[in-house]
């Protein structure tokens, strides 16, 4: 990837952390881990690859997202934000009482596809949107996220035979494979691996890429476009709260806020990482 | 009386929407593997392209059906009650109800008149679970006449909508040249006002056998037709307690949660009276051809009328 639009790419990233490390910490609760290991693909897939603004929030042809692993809505929000559909500021209202961003994305939300974090469900959606497309000769993708602990939701399983029985290639799944899950690591919970011979099996071109790098990232992208007739899937090497130093690959992050001391913290890690950027 | 033609009522459903999709190029239909039962199968003859089969995969059908929807489609997502309003709740409840998509659910199979399939597949409880999802209208069509308006006035408005249908052939008492159907309203088949039987689906016409057996012995009983269980004509309810001081719900569902609660929950906010509700008396159902399984179940005008007399006594 060109030089300088990896470093764009790596400062929105960064801003995105800020964004869920502000949202969580004013919130009280939420899920930083899971949101912080998909900065990097939010940055990328809003600002890189998809065909959406807020100017046209609505518009038919618009590429379409599903955050199928909901909890992560702070990444969303975030990305939302920089985008320009809502202001920064109101990242910081997350969770709260008449707050326009629910602690689960909510399709009245601008920006928001779909109401989704009752896990396993949103892959469904995403399914229901590209078949729409396919029915209507438009030629919009549909994104959707899903986390490797909700991949132990049967329902995921019979999207994944569904897609792949409707020739859905434009859609485009990422697991986001950062190894843990609320009760702990994946092999020690109840272990939905292997995964990428799952997806293989179910029909799908299946690519990997690491999260936090974005020629790999782009990389895995370009082999998306050319899939045949078969959905794809994008299993994302991640770190659970990338950035974050104290929280990375700790599962305690899962489904926590930061308290003052520890945000503090934070900020000043990732103000840091983003002075080195040059943002 | 003269005998009356009996369809049953997803018969009516798979016509219907054979008929919609002629008109609105938007309407599309799924269905988890039971085409042939649900009826949806005259719509796929027709219309191979707009037929989207699932699978046996109720829970993925209903978050598909979501996606169709929140990209402009108008689809009916259709299966078993069981499965539509059971298996697949909390789908139909977070990825249909919450956001508001524009989703029909079009749930045959109701009730105990499935008959041999027995307990597995009698559904007595997707009212009561259709009925806590907030926006959720739900229609519980009593012939092919009105279910057949029903499918269409579903269509029409723009929001989630639950559709249940039998799969016993059922007499059509509406004529379908004068019959006018209105979402929401109760319509009253009956007057009398020494009880007032409220009734649903497939019971309607036996509350109406029942009134008129009582009115040779001279009681009167009013018969009301309750086709919109959500959002349900409170007035026509109130107006009915006020008047004959005693009602009866009559319907091929649990007592629990379903048409009778929904009386008497309105009632004791307007006009509280007695509710003697007639139903599936928290029980599962079994095997057994589907009228005489209705008969011990006492979901049959004879019980109706004997229970008038009981409460009139």
């Amino acid at each position: 990837m060109d030089g300088s639009k990896k470093n764009s790419l790596k400062e929105i990233a960064c801003k995105i952390r800020k964004g869920i490390i502000e949202g969580t910490y004013n919130a009280r609760s939420g899920h930083p881990g899971g949101s912080l290991s998909i900065a990097d693909l939010m940055a990328y897939l809003y600002f890189e690859k998809m065909n959406v603004s807020p100017d046209k929030a609505k518009d038919p042809d618009r590429d379409r997202f599903v955050l199928s692993k909901g909890h992560c809505a702070p990444a969303l929000y975030a990305a939302l934000a920089q985008k320009g559909y809502f202001k920064e500021e109101e990242l910081k209202t997350l969770r709260h009482i008449g707050s326009n961003l629910q602690g689960h994305p909510c399709i009245h939300t601008k920006g928001v596809d779909m109401s989704s974090g009752s896990l396993g469900q949103g892959i469904s959606a995403a399914c229901g949107m590209a078949l729409a497309g396919k029915m209507d000769n438009k030629s919009y993708k549909v994104y959707t996220v899903l986390g490797d602990g909700e991949i132990e939701e049967g329902q995921v399983w019979e999207a994944a035979m569904f897609a792949a029985h409707y020739k859905l290639n434009n859609l485009i799944a990422i697991v986001d494979y950062n190894g843990l899950q609320i009760d702990g690591r994946l092999s020690e919970v109840c272990s939905p691996e292997p995964i990428p011979e799952k997806f293989e099996a179910f029909g799908w071109k299946v690519l990997t890429m690491d999260a936090h790098d974005f020629d790999s990232m782009e990389k895995a992208f370009e082999q998306a476009e050319n899939s045949g007739d078969k959905p794809v899937v994008i299993i994302q090497k991640s770190i659970k709260g990338k950035g974050v130093s104290f929280m990375e690959d700790n599962v305690s992050w899962h489904g926590a806020a930061p308290n003052k001391e520890q945000y503090e913290q934070a900020m000043a890690e990732l103000d840091k990482q983003l002075a080195e950027i040059g943002g | 009386m003269a005998e009356m033609k009996k369809i049953a009522t997803r018969e009516s459903y798979g016509n219907t929407l054979k008929e919609l999709a002629a008109e609105n190029p938007d309407i599309v239909v799924l269905d988890a593997d039971l085409a042939a039962a649900t009826k949806t199968g005259i719509f796929k003859k027709e219309y191979p392209d707009r037929f989207i089969d699932c699978g046996i995969a109720e829970a993925n059908m209903m978050g598909v059906a979501a996606g169709l929807a929140s990209c402009g489609k108008i689809p009916f997502a259709s299966s078993f009650a069981m499965f539509a309003a059971g298996r697949a709740f909390e789908i139909v409840r977070n990825s249909i109800g919450y956001p508001g998509l524009n989703v029909k659910i079009g749930a045959t199979h109701a009730g105990i008149s499935v008959g041999e399939d027995g307990a597995t597949h009698q559904c007595c409880e997707d009212i009561a679970l259709m009925r806590t999802i907030p926006g959720m209208t739900i229609i519980n069509p009593a012939d092919d006449t009105e279910a057949r308006a029903a499918v269409k006035a579903a269509a029409e408005i723009d929001g989630p909508v639950y559709m249940r249908f039998g799969r016993l052939a059922a007499p059509v008492f509406n004529d379908p040249e004068t019959y006018k159907f209105e979402l929401g309203k109760g319509v009253t088949l009956r007057e009398g006002n020494d009880i007032t039987i409220i009734a649903t689906g497939l019971m309607v016409n036996e509350a109406v056998m029942a009134s008129d057996m009582l009115k040779e012995e001279g009681i009167n009983a009013g018969v009301i037709n309750i086709h919109t269980i959500k959002p349900l004509d409170k007035d026509i309810i109130c107006k009915a307690a006020e008047d004959s001081g005693i009602l009866m719900t009559v319907e091929e569902h649990s007592v629990i949660g379903g048409l009778g609660s929904a009386v008497a929950e309105a009632v004791t906010e307007c006009y509280p009276v007695p509710v003697i509700k007639i139903g599936v008396n928290d029980v599962y159902g079994h095997s057994g051809p589907a009228a005489e399984l209705l008969k011990e179940f006492g979901l049959c005008a004879d019980n109706i009328a004997e229970q008038v007399r009981k409460a009139l006594k």
